[in-house]
């Protein structure tokens, strides 16, 4: 018996394009505008997210039958919030500089509105198995337009990649700079996230007609 | 005095929206028209104005390094504040059903327009980020935490009724069929998260030096961006101060 089912597939699949949490579900944008400056923290926000939902996911449909609904939004926090200080302590533990850099935005997964959108849509009424693959292909899907705008935003505003210098050096003009060209400092404040953003929803659809709003 | 300038901070610098980014899933999805962005706005200034306040006693009082000192001199060396987390949201989610409850009960009027919203409420990052900015911003009494509170709810109220208004309108406007909706809406926020940019220069009044920006800006912006925004100014300050030694 193959691991995963056809129908299993598609719950890792479809988040990454048709049904994808920040372009097409319009879930959990609060974190990925604010921390895409940089790849670094964008990569480590995204692994966040990973652990935090596929863990989350899993509880929360372990403990689905045995929670009366009137209290669930409550629980949910509480398993949620138990997950991120796991994160934000390993983080402040591991490091310390990044966890700076994301400062109140580790935090914030808690509300981030794909994780909460998930257990209510998905994992309230799925399996164990079933639960943990939507988990995870949400985030993926959350993980690939994060780790787009932060390549994009750190290239272009700060010449780098991962803090390491892909276009030469700006001071001694070294490469591309020799030409006379010049970082984009612009790109690195938040307004331009959400413009970013707005560009990559535009492209999207532009290839899928189907998602094209009237 | 100290008042009115956090609350014009928290307003116009630090908006919820427009510089940190907070509550944009709420700020999207019920932005498509004015009276119900109006309706939405005003429950989240409520809630902040309410949570904001709590959560501050709770830090002072509980979570703190050594805050649990009023209690009995030996629990001075406990440090919960890994615990913050939990306990602000919890604190958010009871004090929304209670809000619900209690506006209910007494003025069924503003719980039909309020109503639906609070239970979104306790989702919204908005609401939980004012409690982590209040924390992280070290703010000093809880008279001010309710200023705070009540100024970066009303600057998501600002936001959310700005866009809206603009969303009524645009619809009669011919946009590319991919940028409709959503993607439209995005690249109008930036453009008005671009426009709040202008009010940074506010609380510096002006006349004192700022630094050129040509040197230090590239390096400023990277922090500023970075780190949150509280410490931007005394950065600017800071880095002014020197060039002038």
């Amino acid at each position: 018996m193959a691991l995963l089912s056809k129908k299993d597939t598609k719950l890792i699949t479809d988040p990454l394009s048709d049904n994808n949490p920040i372009t097409v579900q319009v879930l959990g944008i609060c974190s990925a505008l604010a921390i895409t400056a940089e790849l670094e923290a964008s990569v480590v926000m995204s692994v966040s997210v990973l652990f935090v939902m596929g863990v989350g996911n899993v509880v929360i449909s372990m403990i689905r039958n045995i929670v009366p609904s009137k209290i669930r939004i409550i629980v949910q926090l509480t398993v949620i919030a138990t997950l991120v200080i796991i994160v934000d302590l390993v983080l402040k533990a591991f490091a310390y500089e990044l966890s700076k850099t994301l400062s109140v935005f580790i935090g914030l997964i808690i509300t981030n509105c794909i994780i909460m959108g998930r257990f209510e849509a998905f994992a309230l009424g799925n399996g164990l198995w079933r639960s943990f693959l939507d988990g995870i292909g949400n985030a993926f899907g959350y993980a690939v337009i994060l780790i787009i705008v932060g390549f994009f935003r750190e290239l272009l505003g700060s010449g780098t990649l991962w803090g390491i210098a892909v276009l030469g050096d700006p001071i001694d003009k070294t490469g591309l700079y020799a030409l006379g060209y010049e970082n984009n400092g612009f790109m690195l404040l938040s307004p331009m996230a959400l413009i970013v953003v707005g560009i990559i929803i535009w492209v999207q659809r532009a290839r899928s007609k189907h998602l094209i709003e009237d | 005095m100290e008042h009115i300038e956090l609350f014009f901070k928290s307003v116009f610098i630090d908006n919820m929206v427009f510089a940190t980014f907070l509550g944009m899933c709420s700020y999207l999805a019920v932005s498509k028209k004015v009276s119900t962005a109006i309706g939405l706005g005003a429950a989240v200034t409520f809630v902040l104005g309410i949570t904001v306040p709590l959560n501050w006693l709770l830090d002072q009082f509980v979570l703190q390094d050594g805050a649990l000192a009023w209690l009995h001199p030996s629990l001075v060396e406990f440090d919960l504040s890994f615990l913050s987390f939990i306990l602000f949201i919890a604190t958010i989610a009871t004090m929304v059903q209670l809000v619900e409850i209690i506006v209910e009960k007494f003025s069924p009027s503003l719980y039909n327009s309020l109503g639906i919203f609070l239970p979104l409420i306790a989702v919204n990052c908005a609401i939980l980020g004012g409690s982590l900015f209040m924390q992280s911003r070290e703010i000093a009494s809880i008279q001010l935490a309710t200023t705070y509170g009540i100024g970066s709810g009303f600057g998501f109220f600002l936001a959310i009724l700005a866009i809206a208004a603009i969303r009524e309108k645009i619809r009669y406007s011919s946009i590319p069929g991919p940028l409709r909706g959503l993607g439209i809406t995005f690249i109008i926020t930036g453009l008005m998260a671009i426009g709040f940019m202008s009010f940074g220069g506010m609380l510096t009044g002006g006349d004192e030096t700022v630094p050129t920006k040509t040197d230090v800006a590239v390096e400023e912006i990277k922090d500023s961006t970075a780190n949150g925004f509280a410490e931007d100014d005394e950065n600017i300050a800071f880095e002014s101060n020197n060039k002038l030694n």
